[in-house]
């Protein structure tokens, strides 16, 4: 398989992963206001999918859709944070501040990419993302600054995610031949920045962890993946080539 | 817990007023704004909201509809068209 390729389809996952996740959030909201706000962050993820996987296929003579509804877990090539379950509401809000945040300094590297394709998704998708943190940003801080209970959930949250962060942040060969991409390893230091500056003024603890989680990128996942791919993809298995 | 509930305005264009456009519940100003944005502007129906909290409205009531709105039925002499426009008056 080509580079571009699976540099195009890890970043094509996150974003199908996320919108899968976020999406579950619809109609589970804390209220009605926050379902609609979920419901637009998981589009803009799943508009982010669509865009980079029809790409992806195009290298591969595949449709988005083959590549959604027919790959099977060890072909997804999207970091583990992106698939773990929903958890509570603080859970969702620490992973979305560290994800968006992720995905808006690489959007922002990737607008200047040689690669014109890649450049005009990101380009679009920056100022998507850049509600998505602050969404979560507003959230953090309400719930870590909020009720005894709501920092202990949100302090929970940022602890339970923090060992899948360092997976987003992992270079390898292919992201340092392959010239239009963005080495993930050069965001790792505004990323973490931008989200301690977030958690302290929450008035949670930074977390800290000695082990991190890997293999997204190259197909291993989580026990949590395989249930998800089942939601997603089994209408389409049900019904190959099936139109409306 | 029940949060405040907030009336929501929009501005559709440029040049325009303001027009309110539904309410919302949220916990302060800074996030009722942003749910105003995801749940009344997310098919382009502005470029600038407005959110005052409710409680903050001052409205007239039902039971004074009469002495309010009932004197101003038959004064017909307060609108424009009352009155006869003489021939040749310019600036008018």
């Amino acid at each position: 398989m080509n580079d571009l390729f699976v540099y195009t389809l890890r970043l094509g996952d996150d974003a199908l992963i996320s919108a899968q996740r976020t999406a579950e959030w619809i109609a589970a909201a804390p209220q009605l206001e926050e379902d609609v706000a979920l419901g637009n962050i998981g589009l803009d993820q799943l508009g982010q999918a669509r865009s980079l996987l029809q790409y992806a296929g195009s290298l591969d003579g595949r449709t988005e859709d083959d590549l959604a509804y027919f790959r099977d877990e060890r072909e997804f090539l999207n970091a583990q944070l992106c698939e773990l379950p929903n958890g509570d509401f603080g859970f969702a809000m620490a992973r979305l501040l560290y994800f968006a945040t992720y995905q808006h300094l690489l959007y922002d590297e990737l607008r200047s990419s040689a690669d014109e394709t890649l450049a005009g998704v990101a380009g679009k998708a920056v100022k998507e993302v850049a509600y998505h943190v602050d969404h979560a940003m507003q959230w953090v801080l309400r719930l870590g600054d909020g009720t005894e209970e709501s920092h202990r959930r949100m302090q929970a949250g940022l602890d339970a995610l923090w060992p899948y962060t360092a997976e987003l942040f992992e270079s390898d060969p292919l992201v340092q031949r392959l010239p239009v991409a963005v080495d993930p390893s050069t965001l790792h230091d505004a990323w973490l920045e931008r989200v301690l500056a977030v958690i302290d003024e929450s008035t949670c603890e930074r977390p800290s962890s000695s082990y991190q989680h890997t293999g997204g990128r190259l197909g291993r996942h989580t026990e949590h993946m395989g249930y998800l791919l089942a939601e997603l993809q089994h209408v389409a298995r049900s019904h190959p080539g099936a139109t409306w | 817990m029940i949060e405040p509930l907030w009336e929501v305005f929009v501005r559709s264009r440029r040049g325009l007023s303001h027009t309110h456009v539904g309410s919302l519940h949220a916990p302060d100003a800074t996030m009722a704004l942003r749910n105003a944005r995801d749940v009344y502007t997310r098919r382009q129906e502005g470029v600038s909201i407005w959110v005052v909290r409710a409680a903050d409205i001052t409205a007239s009531s039902p039971d004074e509809k009469d002495e309010f709105f009932d004197p101003a039925g038959d004064k017909v002499y307060r609108h424009p068209t009352f009155y006869q426009v003489p021939e040749g008056v310019e600036h008018l």
